[in-house]
């Protein structure tokens, strides 16, 4: 039983990744590439000449483009696995979760994974200002934890102070506030870095959801051989 | 729902407490793997994946 849960989430996050990296390739990859040009100065941004708004295609770079595609895979994996502990926790021992509860699942884990840390540290683009990566790190990892545990209280807690500790969880990231540069100073366009951000949330949005509805799908063997 | 306390077999821990643990214990390896280390050739190879799913890279 413990062999076919673990198997169970590893294989729903690497397809699930695959979806995310394909998705990546097509609708974020092209946008991190356009604005590369400008953190190389290939591009300037108010120089004297004024680039096109519209990138070409740049093509695929198959050496860079499959590692991309293995690390999404690894990455999901490692979200489909944790998503799998947390609904095992949540079920009595030999249930399982429909497609459907695997669906919000997967919503929920896009919310704390995703867009709760985006909500102060967006998605960056190559080229922006930022400062040292050890503190960012620990704040995006808090938020997650912080905001898994709020979600986590509002749909099983049973107490009447869950929701507020909830709500305090969910807020406390961004009332503390995240790692912030002193200046910003990055090349890039801000239109580039807005839709660099809102692009990442969206595919991480379509993934989490499929990745969700696999593990819903694939962990059900486990529900009736685990004596 | 309700939250349920585990069976606990005779042998002490239940199967699923391993379960869960295994889970918790490899995924987070792996997301530490693949969206934080800093070394360089780790750092390269995930670039683009840690920038397009929100994980501080630089």
């Amino acid at each position: 039983m413990i062999l076919k849960t673990v198997t169970g989430g590893i294989v729903a996050g690497a397809a699930a990744g695959l979806f995310a990296g394909l998705l990546q390739l097509a609708f974020v990859q092209p946008v991190l590439l356009h604005a590369e040009l400008y953190e190389s100065g290939q591009l300037v941004h108010f120089g004297a000449e004024t680039p096109a708004a519209l990138a070409t295609w740049p093509g695929i770079d198959p050496a860079r483009d499959g590692l991309s595609l293995l690390f999404s895979m690894l990455v999901y994996t490692g979200y489909g696995l944790l998503l799998t502990a947390a609904i095992m926790l949540s079920r009595d021992e030999g249930s399982w979760i429909s497609w459907r509860e695997g669906l919000v699942w997967g919503v929920c884990g896009f919310i704390a994974a995703h867009l709760a840390p985006a909500y102060s540290l967006p998605p960056e683009v190559p080229g922006v200002a930022y400062v040292d990566v050890g503190p960012r790190q620990a704040w995006w990892a808090a938020t997650i934890a912080a905001t898994a545990a709020a979600l986590w209280l509002l749909a099983f807690a049973r107490r009447p102070w869950a929701p507020l500790l909830a709500v305090a969880l969910l807020a406390a990231p961004h009332v503390i506030g995240a790692p912030q540069p002193d200046s910003f100073e990055g090349p890039v366009p801000p239109e580039l870095a807005a839709l660099f951000a809102a692009r990442a949330l969206g595919t991480g949005l379509a993934a989490w959801a499929a990745l969700g509805v696999a593990v819903a799908l694939l962990g059900r063997g486990q529900s009736t051989d685990n004596r | 729902m309700i939250v349920s306390r585990q069976t606990i077999l005779a042998g002490g821990i239940s199967s699923r407490s391993v379960a869960v643990f295994l889970c918790g214990v490899l995924g987070l390896g792996i997301l530490t793997l693949a969206g934080n280390v800093q070394a360089a050739s780790l750092h390269n190879a995930a670039h683009d994946v840690r920038h397009a799913n929100g994980f501080a890279c630089h």
